[in-house]
């Protein structure tokens, strides 16, 4: 019992920190971490309970992210809309990647996933309505519900907050449903799920296209915050960022990942300013927590207290 | 009782990668028997079990599971013809509780047993309800692993090496739980090394070498044959 209020108590701690963060921090700065963080969870949904790790997962970002800032800004479409059109469009490519891949385990999967996220960048690149290299710029933030005025920066932090936990709610959820049951049991062992009765492939692909959407969701929202969609969003290289956040919070943790989001934004933040390599210093970072914490910070954390209970 | 068997194995062949294990492995099962595969290491008792779930995906021959050809089909379709395995390694989900292990299963047929039954035959398993699965003593984990096909609904059984690394007085317990299946009209197929335990609830023995079978016993031929049976299995 005492466990279950402790955490209640923690998740009402994080709802006031995040109620009153923007008041301490700069807004955008935590508007940029929350999205890392769910973008970070939706492809922790992937790896940490589906047991696959995804090397595309910026092709969601990205495509919803464009479908996000060319539905608002030359459509005229609202807030609302485009969210939507981000996230059916991040599920579509999902849908395609997923069923090419799907059969696929391990570094296989990992490869075909990279090499169809980066076609999907280089058709980016080419089509005329990403504008290349300069992407969409000035995307209008327009109004939620009509009447929030989201280019003032605290109603745009609020919307975003309440998007962000629809999101990291709708992940709690999906892993504590017996579909989530269903994942963590192939992951733990996938011959004896089969012979079970269930059809693995259709579970992982189900698994695959919700973190898709999720991941677009988040793509969709950075257009909105930051008013741009560019190439930046498709990169390999934002594919590699968001695992490493994963595994710097704690692969198969649902806080994990939001952790290691804002840490890794953090960073990218302050050592901008500071003038040291950026990647560099978060590389050693990396290979650093890699090496002291294998389950990541959080995973370490409930790993601690696992131990404390049982000693 | 129909006549048409439950299980009816012809010319099943397998192989692991380009290791030809089983080489025309044919024996049927009728409805409510319990059948023992017996045999020494390496004969290809698990892989026979493996191959008729599919699990081995290189195999030929023919596989009929209640008359339907199974030889083609995956092993999740395989499942829903109504056969339940129980794996050697028992293959409990680490990450889940024992009644989250318990719960898991879908229904392959209709008229599973309820977790209420379930708990009547394994007590055991609603005290350590909420443990996690890795947490169970070798005996629990094999009483949860049989629970949790029976929770399907699955009418065929197929059981690998149930004894294997349990203390004796669990193994009686498992011992006295696949007899009462039996009596409750499961069909069985047991892999054995341990000869006595089978012996227990077996009505008939199929005697694997070389990935054929070379011998079949009915249980009340044993006394007459059990020098035959003792060479065969090498004690």
């Amino acid at each position: 019992m005492t466990s279950k209020r402790s955490e209640l108590l923690l998740v009402i701690a994080g709802l006031v920190l995040l109620l009153v963060l923007p008041h301490i921090l700069y807004p955008v700065f935590v508007m940029k971490a929350l999205i890392a963080g769910l973008f970070a969870c939706a492809f922790n949904l992937m790896l940490g309970y589906g047991g696959l790790l995804s090397f595309g997962h910026a092709a969601f970002f990205g495509t919803a992210a464009y479908a996000m800032a060319h539905s608002t800004k030359l459509w005229g479409w609202p807030f609302e809309a485009g969210l939507l059109l981000g996230v059916a469009a991040a599920a579509a490519v999902g849908v395609v990647m997923g069923v090419l891949a799907i059969r696929r385990q391990g570094i296989y999967f990992a490869m075909i996933t990279l090499a169809l996220s980066q076609m999907l960048y280089f058709l980016y690149l080419q089509t005329p309505f990403t504008h290349g290299e300069d992407g969409i710029q000035s995307v209008p933030r327009g109004k939620a519900l009509g009447f929030i005025d989201l280019s003032n920066g605290l109603n745009m932090y609020y919307t975003l907050l309440v998007v962000v936990l629809a999101g990291f709610w709708l992940i709690w959820r999906t892993v504590h449903s017996p579909f989530g049951q269903v994942l963590k049991a192939i992951r733990d062992n996938e011959p004896r799920a089969t012979s079970l009765g269930y059809n693995v492939d259709r579970y992982k692909l189900l698994a695959f296209i919700l973190s898709a959407a999720l991941a677009g969701l988040a793509g969709a929202l950075n257009a909105t915050v930051f008013q741009l969609a560019s190439l930046n969003d498709v990169t390999w290289q934002h594919s590699g960022e968001v695992i490493l956040m994963t595994l710097l919070g704690g692969v198969g943790t649902i806080l994990g990942p939001v952790i290691g989001g804002a840490l890794v934004v953090t960073l990218q933040n302050y050592l901008a300013a500071s003038g040291l390599p950026v990647d560099v210093v978060i590389g050693l970072f990396f290979i650093a927590c890699v090496l002291l914490f294998r389950r990541g910070l959080v995973g370490e954390v409930i790993a601690w207290n696992e131990r404390r209970k049982g000693s | 009782m129909s006549t048409e068997p439950v299980l009816q194995i012809r010319d099943l062949e397998a192989w692991y990668g380009e290791s030809h294990v089983l080489h025309g492995m044919e024996f049927d099962v009728r409805a409510g028997e319990v059948v023992a595969l017996i045999g020494r290491n390496g004969a290809g008792k698990t892989t026979t079990l493996r191959a008729i779930t599919g699990i081995v995906k290189k195999r030929a021959g023919s596989v009929k599971i209640d008359g339907t050809e199974a030889i083609k089909l995956r092993s999740d379709k395989i499942a829903k013809l109504g056969l339940g395995y129980v794996p050697e390694e028992r293959g409990i989900f680490a990450t889940l509780s024992v009644r989250e292990n318990l719960l898991l299963p879908p229904a392959v047929k209709p008229n599973g047993m309820t977790e209420a039954q379930i708990y009547e035959l394994f007590p055991r398993l609603q005290e350590r309800a909420r443990s996690q699965g890795t947490k169970l003593s070798g005996g629990e984990q094999q009483m949860l692993a049989i629970a949790r096909v029976l929770r399907t609904g699955a009418r065929l059984l197929l059981l690998d090496e149930p004894s294997e690394g349990l203390a004796p007085v669990i193994v009686q317990h498992i011992g006295r739980i696949i007899c009462s299946l039996r009596d409750q009209g499961f069909t069985i197929v047991l892999v054995e090394q341990n000869f006595r335990f089978a012996a227990t609830c077996a009505d008939r023995f199929v005697v694997v070498e070389h990935g054929k079978v070379v011998d079949q016993v009915a249980s009340a031929d044993m006394d007459a044959k059990s020098g035959e049976l003792a060479a065969y299995l090498g004690v």
